[in-house]
């Protein structure tokens, strides 16, 4: 298990010179460059200005001097600084937005699988029962529906005409002098329309994969001896069969994993979350290459952990893989 | 509310949000409830909503309205626009101008402080011109500025600057933020704290900003024309126009601009209007067709005045601005001084423009109705940028009538940073819709000289016509005002002749702030204009402090 496991990280090395070597020609090669986006179109800026700002930022060197004084500030974690007028450090600028989506994220995901376990194993133990049918038309309007109406719908629903919830943001002007608890359900509050709205679209995705592993392993030779034995179906169920049907939820999971830092834009944009998908969205947008760069990086550094997470949980799993690569 | 005079002068807008404001004004103003007879008490907040966030308080390196917006709460220039868009004192008590236009000298406040209790003296305002023409700072403003010859401060209240030759738009540019020298002097400013920390002379102090959601600023009690009424100015950053309106419908928000069908269909009953007042007056834009005037099809001027007598403004207006726009026949907006209200513009009439087409030699028309010239169809496409829907819809319109005149027009759009780099920068475009935001300072030099159409310059459509060249040095070369008038009523009757753009609409700037703040006074300014006499009456108050 050491062994594998250390394999496993040594691969990551070449994998992750090839990751920033890919994030940094792809954002190269885009059309537009950063100091067009600051200073096109306006007649007070001489081509010295563009001048002056194209040196500001290095843009004058030649690509690969770019690309190894870029790589080796990354190797120290030192991620630059933005190249929008503030010119903060990537890295503060990242960190003041990764809680709110890492949290919301979380709580999502949380809700995601613990809603789409249940109503996988429900609509498979039910299968072609009027219940299954339901859930399926159920999850699939969750997933057809745009987020962004839903989203617009519930806000007017919930916050213009009931008034019942805040309809967008993550606290309310003046929370900042209420209590602790006061405070966390005040944005607990302003946080139950964006966490509905996120999860219901990936519902469908999970629990059809949940119902779909459910009924493969159920068909399987051993549930019917486990049946056999005369265990309760309840057993046969949570006890032997969902502990299989979970793997290829597993994998899922660890797929979710870099998801957890990359934010929706839409989503974001549309309830003002401040998170990493605006921050994203705006970085390509202005071209802004250190904080887009950043963002891939740690997308992909956290995909390949991702991915490590979910083979070891796999191997917890499942004692075939385990023992095979002993 | 963006009292941007010197910098921010003519951005193009990526988006017609950004319209709000800067804006001369007349008529059409809702029943004034404003002028209530109460008396102006202290006390609650105002919540403005804005699509974007700020990206610097240190307005010399932001180029984005946002930053400008909420910096122009914090500092103040030596000079300011009025409401009546006339330039004024602000920093500076009252300025000189030199009979020969040379030298500028300004006579600043006395006993102006800095927010953190510094005093305020010429030594700022000579700080602030050499951080901008410094070669080391980032900023997009210097150009103005190394016209300076020379530059003094005889005492510690009076600031000279000496040009080398009359240079009009150069009064306008202090009107820039003078930025606090005992601060920032022997400083990198890219690294400076006031970025996020500012401190200003303005009416209102900066209080806090919490990334991406909102920017909090105070009430400065000693500011030199009286400490504003309302206690606190906040600014929430919410990025979707149709959650700000919800956040507007249930009282979370006090002020924000509002897009034209929400204007004009969404707010128009009781409910809103008993809880809002609604503004309306032309923005400082105006949207226009370029034609690549390198390219063969638009060489001639008959084919240009045919394409705008083939559009039909009105129907532009009406469609996309439901109504809240007027026709644009020139590059000067109406309400300024230097708006020529008597150019005769070309009138929508197809059958004209067919007249015009075939003056210019396209008679014929083939099988699919469109007009042909030894075998050549006429067709072009319009470019225009991602992500402004007004746009792509005056486009489709503007592709169907063309279509009826027997004009084969296609759409493409283009994402931003592509369309500049790619379209704009190397003149590989036949025709583009964009806007221009304009200055209150009519000098349209960059945009219309014919020493500006290299790569990556505004001319880049490639006009040449050497009596605007004259007309436009004559403009900016001097400070009397009834020279000027004449240049630039001249130069708007030529490119009205010429066409080298279809001028097509000024929208209006729709702005609503809630009933409870009272003393907005809608001027051609806009009505931001008087924003530290707002007040909210004691009843009426809704935030503690």
């Amino acid at each position: 298990m050491t062994t594998y496991l250390l394999k496993r990280i040594l691969m990551l090395i070449p994998l992750m010179i090839g990751i920033t070597l890919i994030t940094f020609s792809v954002i190269h090669l885009a059309p537009g460059e950063p100091v067009e986006m600051q200073m096109a179109m306006n007649p007070k800026v001489g081509k010295e200005a563009r001048e002056r700002l194209t040196k500001f930022y290095g843009l004058d060197k030649p690509l690969h001097e770019q690309y190894f004084s870029w790589v080796g500030k990354l190797a120290k974690l030192d991620l630059g600084r933005s190249f929008s007028p503030d010119g903060r450090p990537v890295l503060d600028k990242i960190k003041e937005r990764l809680p709110v989506t890492i949290s919301l994220n979380l709580i999502a995901l949380i809700l995601e699988f613990g809603l789409a376990i249940p109503i996988g194993i429900l609509a498979a133990t039910r299968r072609d029962t009027w219940l299954d049918k339901g859930i399926t038309v159920f999850v699939f309007v969750g997933f057809a529906v745009p987020t962004f109406w839903l989203a617009l719908l519930l806000m007017y629903f919930f916050g213009v005409k009931l008034g019942w919830l805040p309809i967008s943001g993550l606290h309310t002007l003046g929370s900042d002098s209420w209590g602790t608890l006061r405070y966390l359900g005040d944005m607990a509050k302003h946080l139950i329309m964006p966490v509905m709205v996120a999860s219901f679209g990936s519902l469908a995705g999970l629990s059809r994969y949940m119902r779909s592993a459910m009924l493969n392993v159920i068909s399987q030779d051993y549930i019917t001896t486990a049946r056999a034995k005369g265990l309760p179906e309840r057993v046969v169920i949570y006890k032997h069969a969902l502990r299989n049907a979970l793997l290829p939820l597993i994998t899922l999971l660890g797929f979710s994993i870099p998801g957890l830092i990359g934010g929706s834009v839409i989503f974001e944009t549309i309830f003002a979350i401040p998170g990493m998908g605006q921050l994203f969205y705006q970085g390509v947008m202005s071209r802004d290459y250190p904080v887009v760069m950043g963002i891939l990086v740690i997308g992909a550094f956290l995909t390949l952990i991702g991915n490590l997470i979910a083979d070891l949980c796999y191997a917890l799993a499942d004692p075939r893989i385990r023992h095979g690569e002993g | 509310m963006r009292r941007a005079p010197g910098r921010c002068l003519l951005f193009l807008l990526l988006c017609a949000f950004f319209l709000i404001a800067c804006s001369p004004s007349e008529t059409r103003q809702p029943p004034a409830r404003t002028a209530s007879a109460a008396i102006p008490v202290t006390g609650d907040s105002l919540v403005e909503g804005t699509i974007g966030e700020a990206s610097t308080l240190i307005p010399i390196l932001a180029s984005d309205s946002s930053s400008h917006a909420v910096a122009g709460q914090i500092y103040n220039g030596l000079i300011k626009y009025d409401k009546n868009l006339k330039i004024t004192g602000d920093l500076a008590e009252s300025y000189d101008i030199s009979p020969d236009g040379l030298t500028i000298t300004f006579h600043l406040r006395r006993g102006v402080r800095w927010h953190d209790g510094q005093p305020f003296s010429a030594r700022d305002v000579l700080y602030t011109y050499r951080v901008i023409i410094d070669p080391k700072t980032p900023t997009a403003y210097a150009e103005d500025f190394k016209q300076v010859k020379n530059i003094s401060a005889p005492d510690d209240h009076t600031v000279k600057v000496v040009y080398a030759e009359p240079f009009a738009p150069a009064l306008a540019s202090w009107g820039t933020n003078i930025l606090p020298a005992h601060l920032l002097e022997g400083q990198d400013i890219t690294k400076s704290p006031l970025a996020r920390q500012p401190v200003g002379t303005g009416p209102y102090r900066f209080k806090e900003w919490i990334a991406g959601q909102k920017i909090v600023l105070e009430a400065n009690p000693d500011y030199f024309e009286g400490r504003p009424y309302i206690d606190r100015y906040i600014y929430r950053i919410i990025p979707d126009t149709s959650t700000m309106y919800m956040e507007l419908k249930a009282g979370a928000i006090d002020l924000m601009g509002l897009t034209p069908v929400q204007y004009a269909r969404q707010t128009a009953n009781q409910n809103f209007t008993s809880r809002f007042n609604k503004y309306r007056y032309p923005s400082s834009g105006y949207l226009y067709m370029g034609y690549n005037l390198r390219h063969p099809l638009f060489g001639d001027k008959r084919i240009r005045q045919a394409l705008t007598a083939a559009i039909n403004k009105d129907e532009l207006i009406q469609g996309v601005l439901f109504g809240m726009g007027q026709k644009a026949h020139g590059p000067i907006v109406p309400g300024r001084w230097a708006y020529n209200p008597n150019v005769k513009d070309i009138a929508y009439d197809p059958q004209h423009a067919a007249q015009l087409m075939a003056q210019a030699g396209w008679k014929e028309k083939n099988s699919d109705g469109i007009l042909v010239k030894d075998g050549k169809p006429f067709k072009f496409t319009i470019l225009t940028n991602q992500g402004n829907q007004q746009r792509l819809m005056t486009a489709q319109i503007v592709q169907q009538r063309l279509r009826q005149v027997g004009i084969d027009v296609k759409i493409r759009i283009v994402e931003w940073a592509a369309f500049l780099k790619e379209f704009i920068n190397k003149g590989n475009f036949e025709v583009v819709m964009l806007a221009w935001s304009i200055s209150q300072d009519p000098d349209m030099y960059d945009i219309w000289h014919s020493s500006k159409t290299n790569p990556g310059e505004l001319n880049f459509i490639g006009y040449k016509n050497p009596e605007v060249d004259r007309l436009l040095v004559e403009g900016r070369s001097t400070f009397d005002l009834e020279k000027r008038k004449q240049a630039y009523f001249r130069i708007q009757e030529i490119l009205a002749e010429e066409q080298p753009y279809t001028f097509l609409y000024v929208p209006d700037a729709l702005p609503v702030v809630s009933v409870r703040i009272r003393g907005v006074e809608p001027a051609p300014a806009g009505i931001g204009h008087n924003q530290i006499k707002w007040f909210v009456p004691k009843n009426e108050q809704v935030y503690q402090p």
